[in-house]
């Protein structure tokens, strides 16, 4: 048995952005398939665009169009790429400059290994469809192949409305692992046992366990099996929908203070409409069948009400 | 100014941590080294400030949750930056520049193995004309390298001679290994570490009670680059050269220097002007270990202890941030 749980974890979210005025410009430009840069107050053409000089740190606003060939100043062999790389195949990287900029622009290009060198001539490959991103640039390809794109002006989309906003999904794969504390946990929720760990200072018991006592800063060495039932010390009704969201709402989160524990234990309260649950509400696990368990909190579906008196606000006014 | 010293370092790192991305269960067992070394407890400790990201292994507020590390009930005084730990001593160390407070503890931490590093740095970028590109960070350390050979300024003979100052391996063995990101070879990159660094920070009299030879901080500077690509000249340093301008480097015994690419080591070399005189990376440097959020903090650990060991009476640690030595940070220190 290795010492931690662990398991892939997927985080995925767009990233979705306004844009100012030179940005938008900048995209706009890239959707009617032409690169524009910002001319600085010393006069450089720098793509893609700045809002600020560098220099003066005056805003800038003036956005001249380059041309779309332009010479690789710098490259790199990216011989394994990673997921949502611009090419799914070892391609490069390369800082190109652009005929008519100053600065040079980063982006993928795509050309044989043994062909790529610092200098070569190289010109813009537009994806079909451009929508005002910087991934209209598919990437560079060497100039050579077929005619650059110099006529942009006369090939423009039907829309005239700028572009002024950006979509970016971001997508990020993970191995986590638990730590040895919580993998103790959920590997006791398997066995439909509930450990907690106790304080070897402050004799407090957390469930789940953490790396360390939050009072004290110690690891928590004493395993505590507790019991499957206890108190709603504060919950709150769910009302609002979310992506993902498995439950149909309202529905009632709540910190149950299972008998013995310290610290209280994040789960749903159900079999029971949302507006009877209340602080001091005695409340206990209902289980999955057990053909149904693995190493996770899921195995308890919800906590339900036991009907027994509520517990005095005295007793738990420590743990809110 | 207050005279402020380091008085305490530990550190732990691994190719490959098996626990929590929270990284509680290593950092309690670093704080308590650091009380060893002390004799503190943690309610000696005036500030604390740790360095890390989330992004890095993908558990949100692990920062957060990082703190039960300390024992915070009562609350502590607590920041945290989302840089090296060698900023967040920055932080710390301004905070007792105030008066406010007269000791520090500041940590940082990272399981990099959690996900593809590379890529996953590719989030600190520009996020309009960069990241949906995921430019990995060894790709741009590459056109780096590159744009140095081109220069004239290095060859790939001279990265491999800087890898086998520190691995011992033969020249012309390394350059007999394949290209990853040509011109890198994997070699040239710094490996894939997981771990943690902490250190004390005290003023005046508490940093003398606690050693012999504090390692007092006579000059802490850093500068940043912009983050346009484009616009940097890749072959220098200027926030280097900027953050060493205002310090008195001479007399200068050792250097720990903080170049995840063997080729940036030859830049911060001659940024800092550091001439044949000043040993370099004593401790290893990070090409071997380069604990994401700590290897820059770590530096000046390293650079610490060379003082308080009577090794040397005069070291500067850098630590870098951001994608091809986009920021750096100097932190001078000398006995007194």
């Amino acid at each position: 048995m290795t010492r931690v749980l662990s398991a892939p974890l997927e985080v995925s979210f767009d990233y979705t952005r306004s844009l100012g005025p030179v940005l938008s410009g900048f995209m706009t430009g890239l959707r009617d398939r032409t690169v524009l840069g910002s001319r600085t107050t010393d006069g450089r053409v720098v793509v893609p665009p700045l809002e600020y000089d560098p220099t003066t740190h005056e805003a800038l606003s003036e956005l001249v169009p380059v041309s779309s060939v332009g010479t690789v100043q710098t490259w790199t062999w990216v011989s394994e790429p990673v997921r949502d790389q611009p090419l799914d195949r070892p391609f490069a990287f390369a800082l190109v400059l652009l005929d008519g900029a100053d600065t040079p622009i980063l982006h993928a290009l795509d050309a044989p290994y043994d062909e790529l060198r610092t200098g070569m001539r190289v010109q813009v490959r537009w994806v079909d469809e451009p929508q005002g991103h910087i991934t209209d640039i598919a990437c560079f390809e060497p100039a050579s192949l077929v005619e650059p794109d110099v006529s942009a002006s006369e090939r423009r989309v039907e829309t005239t409305e700028p572009v002024t906003g950006i979509i970016t999904p971001v997508n990020l794969d993970y191995l986590y692992e638990a730590s040895p504390e919580e993998s103790a946990f959920f590997r006791g929720l398997a066995e439909g046992r509930l450990l907690g760990q106790r304080c070897p200072k402050c004799q407090k018991v957390y469930v789940p366990p953490r790396g360390a006592c939050p009072v004290d800063g110690v690891p928590t060495t004493d395993e505590v099996e507790l019991p499957d039932r206890g108190i709603v010390t504060t919950f709150c009704i769910v009302n609002v929908p979310f992506l993902g969201q498995k439950i149909e709402i309202p529905y009632v989160s709540a910190y149950i203070l299972l008998e013995g524990a310290d610290i209280g234990f994040l789960h749903l309260i159900q079999g029971v409409a949302a507006d009877e649950v209340r602080m001091g509400m005695r409340v206990e696990a209902v289980w999955k069948p057990r053909d149904q368990w693995g190493t996770t909190v899921e195995n308890i579906e919800y906590f339900r009400p036991t009907g027994e008196p509520d517990a005095d606000y005295e007793t738990f006014k420590d743990h809110l | 100014m207050r005279d402020v010293a380091v008085v305490g370092f530990a550190q732990r790192t691994m190719p490959q941590f098996d626990g929590s991305p929270t990284m509680v269960e290593l950092l309690v067992p670093l704080f308590a080294d650091l009380w060893e070394q002390t004799g503190w407890t943690k309610s000696d400790i005036g500030f604390w400030c740790s360095g890390s990201s989330d992004y890095l292994a993908g558990r949100s507020f692990s920062f957060v949750s990082a703190v039960d590390a300390i024992g915070t009930i009562p609350p502590v005084n607590e920041s945290h930056v989302e840089m090296d730990a060698a900023w967040a001593l920055y932080e710390a160390w301004v905070k007792i520049q105030t008066g406010e407070v007269d000791t520090a503890l500041v940590y940082g931490f990272g399981k990099s193995s959690a996900g593809v590093l590379r890529r996953v740095l590719a989030l600190q970028l520009d996020p309009y004309l960069l990241t949906p590109l995921w430019p990995d960070a060894v790709s741009l350390a590459a056109l780096q390298a590159r744009a140095g050979i081109d220069r004239g300024l290095w060859d790939e003979k001279a990265l491999a001679e800087v890898v086998a100052s520190y691995s011992g391996a033969e020249v012309a063995d390394l350059l007999a290994e394949p290209m990853f990101a040509d011109p890198l070879r994997k070699h040239d990159c710094a490996r894939v570490t997981d771990g943690a660094g902490a250190l004390i920070l005290a003023a005046g009299d508490r940093a003398r009670d606690v050693r012999e030879r504090p390692a007092w901080i006579t000059g802490f500077e850093h500068r940043v680059d912009t983050q346009s690509l484009g616009l940097r000249d890749l072959t220098v340093s200027p926030s280097t050269r900027g953050a060493a301008a205002p310090l008195d480097l001479g007399g200068l015994e050792i250097a720990e220097l903080h170049a995840p690419f063997s080729h940036q080591e030859l830049i911060l070399r001659t940024e800092l002007g550091i001439g044949a005189e000043v040993a370099v990376n004593p401790s290893g440097g990070v090409l071997q270990s380069n604990p994401m959020f700590s290897a820059g903090a770590i530096r000046i650990g390293e650079a610490a202890a060379r003082i308080w060991d009577g090794t040397a009476s005069k070291t500067l640690a850098h630590a870098t941030s951001g994608p091809a030595l986009q920021q750096n940070l100097l932190c001078l220190m000398e006995a007194k």
